[in-house]
């Protein structure tokens, strides 16, 4: 069965319309119907995995009209983006009860994952920003949702930085329009292959690296990433830290960079070194943190880091000519730990919301000994710590082993050896959450702590569960054929993605 | 040279937005930058003695059927016109939101100053 390809952004972008109008009285309707809409978004992202797919809006042919493409990569994200709206959904469900306008909430999340999989399916460089914009506004809206004093600070800094990224972008996008006459991203790569990079296009190229690492908190770009992430509600701090920053940040760089510029070995050194500040400086910031969600949303910083050096080093020895296989290693590598980050730091603030519902505290220090009183937080919670910690069997594990033995091959000790050293920097940092948090005294104000019920610990177990069984992914070969291998090759082809999308 | 005085404005625009302290300044910053990125995509479609793209009865050569060539060398390119227009409702939806959300600091703290706005750090 194949799925037409605009339902994926019609019926989010549908429903977010429709919700404000349940009101008050229409609270649990509001929220079966948006539970609904995630959950069928599943589904439909799980059938739509192996199919390529290119969708001309209105039937005008390309490159008159607006093409939404599906390919290997694309399915990737729209299956991350699926599995962590699901779970947040799920989780808000109840935990969202404490906010007044709930509809609302309901309403601007199902609009930004209108925007997330526009962004993911778009093969129009225009309408990727439009699709950007429509997500970003909505996060700056969440991020605000409280309406309290940090929230309102944290939502005003996250806006004007991402407001200045966007237009970056946009210019950006006026600039290849200039130089090439269109805006059709294959044939943009068509145009650049046979008459090559000139000045204004280097340019482009630079504002697109600002712009969207703006939007993914490379570390000279992260300073809104710690205050926003902590500020918005918890299932909100998990789908911005689990899936926006990776698909407005590093799925749009990437498809930019790869498919529509083609490699260079100066683009993929600044990757590397992007990815290398991002994890050292996120990794040693996070250490420090006193505040439970300050300290994941650092480590976010250091988790992109991961994905941006993986893509990098791919784009270097793609560049350089090196052992195509080495290359996708790397990449699959990197784009492995998106998937993983993606589901375990959602499910990490899952939990940080589940301890903060309990305790009405972020601050670890006035925490501890929580492991008897929420006993389902506690285990989801280390499930979550050993896996972006990197313990086997877990997730993390994965991923972070098939970066190393990417940059042993391509002879980077260097970097292998960075890499394990911020994986025990993240050690560090867990075994803190889980010393402060979840062991230690009982504080006396904390003895009639209860346990969350209902959705929140099916979102989380669900979550959990996913991080136990995702180092699947790349261990059964038919599953790492069906699922990673085509989004690796959508990156390894590059250029070819013009004459794909036009074959098909 | 209107290339150059476009870019001029849009870091006009930057500086004000990253210099500025007042939060509504800021806001005004990111606008500039908007609406010089705006004219930059204008200017792109721009042509000297240009015509609008709308094919009339006038322009078909009654003998061949062909759009004569006069038509095509001089109407202009309507696609940046479209993205502008997009770009200007994007940057209202987004100026909306901004401006609220000052308003509602504004009535937390009192003040407009982001030197004094700092409750988060580290």
């Amino acid at each position: 069965m194949s799925i037409p390809l605009p339902l994926f952004i019609a019926i989010p972008l549908a429903t977010a319309f429709l919700l404000p109008m349940f009101g008050r009285k229409g609270k649990t309707a509001a929220t079966v119907l948006a539970n609904l809409v995630t959950i069928s978004l599943l589904v439909f992202a799980v059938a739509s995995i192996g199919k390529t797919e290119v969708y001309e809006i209105g039937k005008w042919s390309i490159p008159l009209g607006i093409n939404l493409v599906l390919d290997g990569l694309s399915s990737l994200l729209l299956l991350a983006i699926s599995v962590v709206s699901a779970a947040a959904m799920l989780f808000s469900a109840r935990y969202m009860e404490q906010y007044t306008a709930k509809a609302k909430y309901l309403s601007l999340f199902l609009l930004m994952v209108a925007g997330m999989n526009g962004v993911v399916l778009s093969g129009d460089i225009f309408n990727l920003f439009v699709f950007l914009e429509i997500a970003s506004l909505a996060s700056y809206a969440l991020v605000g949702f409280g309406c309290e004093h940090e929230e309102l600070e944290a939502s005003f800094k996250y806006m004007v930085l991402g407001s200045i990224g966007s237009i970056f972008v946009l210019f950006a996008v006026a600039l290849v329009y200039g130089n090439t006459g269109t805006l059709n991203m294959a044939y943009i790569s068509e145009a650049i292959q046979y008459s090559g990079l000139n000045a204004g296009l280097d340019f482009a190229l630079a504002l697109f690296t600002v712009g969207f690492g703006l939007k993914a908190a490379l570390v000279p770009f992260h300073a809104w990433l710690p205050d926003a992430h902590p500020s918005a509600p918890a299932p909100i701090s998990a789908m911005l830290s689990g899936i926006l920053i990776k698909t407005l940040g590093i799925y749009a760089l990437a498809r930019v960079v790869f498919n529509v510029f083609g490699v260079s070995i100066s683009i993929g050194w600044l990757l590397i070194v992007l990815g290398l500040l991002s994890m050292v400086a996120g990794a040693f910031l996070a250490i420090g943190q006193w505040d439970l969600k300050r300290l994941m949303a650092y480590s976010s910083i250091s988790q992109i880091g991961y994905v941006v050096l993986g893509i990098g080093l791919g784009a270097t020895l793609i560049a350089r000519g090196a052992n195509l296989a080495w290359a996708s290693l790397a990449i699959l590598g990197g784009l492995f730990h998106l998937v993983n980050h993606a589901v375990y730091k959602s499910l990490l603030f899952l939990t940080s919301g589940s301890v903060e519902m309990s305790t009405g505290t972020r601050q670890m220090k006035q925490m501890g000994g929580l492991a008897e009183k929420l006993p389902i937080t506690r285990t989801t919670c280390t499930v979550a710590s050993a896996s972006i910690v990197g313990i086997p069997p877990f997730s993390g594990f994965w991923s972070k082993l098939i970066l190393v033995i990417a940059a042993v091959q391509a002879q980077f000790y260097w970097i292998a050896a960075i890499i394990v050293f911020v994986s025990l920097c993240t050690l560090i940092m867990y075994l803190k959450v889980q010393r402060y948090v979840f062991l230690g005294e009982l504080p006396e104000n904390l003895q009639q702590v209860k346990e969350n019920k209902g959705s929140m610990l099916v979102a989380m177990v669900f979550l959990a569960c996913l991080c136990v069984l995702m180092g699947l992914l790349v261990l059964v070969p038919d599953l790492k054929q069906a699922i990673l291998e085509p989004a690796v090759k959508v990156l390894t082809d590059g250029l070819k993605y013009s004459a794909d999308v036009k074959g098909m | 040279m209107p290339y150059s005085l476009c870019f001029l404005l849009f870091m006009l625009g930057l500086y004000c937005a990253v210099v500025k302290k007042n939060m509504v300044k800021i806001v005004v910053g990111i606008m500039v930058m908007e609406y010089a990125v705006n004219l930059f995509l204008i200017m792109l479609g721009f042509r000297f003695g240009g015509e609008a793209p709308i094919i009339g009865r006038s322009h078909v050569d009654s003998e061949t059927g062909q759009i004569v060539a006069s038509f095509l060398n001089s109407s202009v390119d309507p696609l940046p016109q479209a993205l502008v227009l997009t770009a200007i409702v994007i940057s209202l939806g987004s100026l909306a939101l901004m401006i609220s959300i000052c308003i509602r600091t504004y009535e937390k703290y009192g003040t407009f100053d982001i030197t004094q706005i700092r409750r988060l750090k580290g």
